[in-house]
């Protein structure tokens, strides 16, 4: 709901639960705010070291995404979701270090209030008149297992406030009369009870339908790209099929293990990353020594029902050789659709 | 008679990248010049649709309505390149503005070149003063097309 409610201290409750109940879970990301209550309750819970960053004359504290799948925990806690990183960090955002948690396996409890949900950021800015900049994209709730509100009655929070519980003494002053307003805080209380109810309800309209045509009718697009100027093409066709089969889209790219991409193939790779933020595609890059194998442990473990490839690149004396690719996706993706994308420009002119 | 497939015209490492970008529609004088030009200095031509995407979205949000504009008009472009023998490395660029999209894209890579359609009445793409603004901070030769009357 807003800061102070108590979330990272419930997240912490969570997270101390399942580790007496023998889960293996760590904190990914902790922001304590120098609070005591939270301090007292994230003792006895492992810490992965965050990274440090110096930005001007501020050392700004970041997760540490690589070390967290590293150490594979059963479940992370990883703390404000919403926050955005130091511009050094490999992802702008949180919320996309907890996706490629969540993609190695690990199970993540995170915090964030109601006001950064993307699809609320005008009615909030009209309610309370202030702009929230961190936003995050709707989809991480509707893909979240459960969504806990932490509720607070706006005088018990405003009295946690002024108790110097939340921020010191100055900052609260000056925080009671900004956004901490009764006004301000009824109003935030409202629309987080309103979404939370919106989430119930859609969870039980989805437990209604039966989970096998669930299954059978659930389409998701996989494009394999290579740091290369027609892997664009590739994306956009593949996107647009994906907009007809109302389905979610992932773009892949398969290096061999140790391969650095050149200068050029670094330009085409940020390139094809911006390119599927536009898209809202999840852009995956994954080592594997052999392409088609990759591809199939990806696309069983994504639900992918449809493979996007361009025209292979091969020599016919390779294909004699070594096989052609098309031929070993159609063998190892058995139930998988696979498109080639052409190049239109290609064809023939017609005959006159 | 009927002609076979043409071999396509493959990137080579190092070859100058034309920077074409627009928005809305791109006149096709405008895309023949262009393509002329990069045919010319044996360049890769690089058109780039922009999207401005308003301030009440983040600055990370899809932009679905507006892709489904700019793909039909992308396509077209690439092949009118590729059937002239240009090599294309098309692009999509989002920003607060035009001018905060296009900028983003030479942040993000290095053109050789920039050939931007001039305003033309009643049509979405740069205003004179985004122009303007090109013309002073462009980091490299840019050259402004006039869109057919």
């Amino acid at each position: 709901m807003a800061a102070g409610v108590g979330k990272t201290y419930r997240m912490l409750q969570e997270g101390r639960v399942a580790l007496e109940e023998g889960r293996d879970v760590v904190i990914g990301y902790l922001e304590p705010h120098e609070r005591q209550d939270t301090i007292a309750q994230a003792r006895g819970l492992e810490v992965v070291p965050h990274l440090h960053t110096q930005h001007g004359t501020l050392e700004l504290n970041e997760m540490d995404v690589d070390a967290v799948i590293r150490r594979a925990p059963e479940l992370a806690l990883v703390d404000e979701l919403a926050h955005t990183n130091a511009p050094e960090m490999r992802n702008e955002k949180r919320y996309q270090d907890i996706d490629e948690i969540l993609d190695a396996g690990i199970d993540v409890i995170s915090t964030v209030n109601v006001q950064h949900l993307e699809s609320l950021n005008d009615e909030v800015a009209e309610l309370t008149g202030v702009r929230v900049r961190e936003t995050f994209p709707d989809r991480i709730l509707e893909e979240a297992d459960e969504v806990v509100l932490v509720d607070l009655t706006p005088e018990a929070l405003q009295e946690r406030l002024r108790a110097g519980k939340i921020y010191k003494q100055d900052r609260a002053e000056a925080a009671l009369l900004n956004f901490f307003t009764g006004e301000n805080l009824s109003r935030l209380r409202e629309l987080a009870l309103r979404e939370v109810a919106e989430d119930v309800e859609s969870r039980r309209m989805h437990t209604i339908l039966d989970p096998l045509s669930q299954q059978a009718i659930a389409e998701r697009v996989l494009a394999l790209v290579e740091p290369q100027p027609k892997s664009q093409r590739i994306m956009r066709r593949a996107w647009r099929s994906a907009e007809r089969l109302g389905a979610q889209m992932d773009a892949i790219w398969v290096r061999k293990p140790g391969y650095t991409p050149t200068e050029e193939e670094q330009v085409s790779l940020a390139a094809l990353r911006r390119l599927s933020v536009i898209l809202g595609a999840h852009f995956l890059e994954e080592e594997g020594e052999s392409l088609v194998d990759t591809v199939r442990r990806v696309a069983y473990e994504r639900g992918t029902t449809y493979v996007f490839v361009g025209t292979p690149d091969e020599s016919r004396r390779r294909e004699v050789l070594r096989g052609s690719l098309l031929s070993a996706l159609v063998r190892e993706l058995p139930g998988i659709d696979i498109r080639v994308v052409a190049n239109r420009a290609e064809r023939p002119e017609p005959e006159r | 008679m009927r002609l076979f497939p043409r071999r396509l015209p493959k990137r080579r490492h190092g070859q100058p990248r034309i920077l074409v970008p627009f928005s809305g529609s791109l006149d096709e004088t405008v895309l023949d010049a262009a393509i002329r030009v990069a045919k010319a200095e044996d360049a890769v031509l690089v058109p780039a649709y922009l999207l401005v995407l308003p301030l009440s979205l983040a600055e990370d949000s899809p932009a679905h309505d507006q892709v489904k504009l700019a793909m039909p008009l992308l396509e077209a472009v690439e092949h009118a390149a590729l059937r002239a023998g240009v090599p294309v490395d098309a692009r999509i660029e989002k920003g607060r503005t035009l001018t905060h999209a296009v900028k983003r894209l030479w942040e993000a890579e290095d053109f050789d070149r920039i050939v931007a359609p001039a305003p033309a009445n009643g049509r979405e793409g740069f205003t004179p003063k985004d122009l303007a603004w090109l013309l002073t901070n462009s980091p490299t030769e840019t050259l402004v097309l006039k869109p057919a009357a």
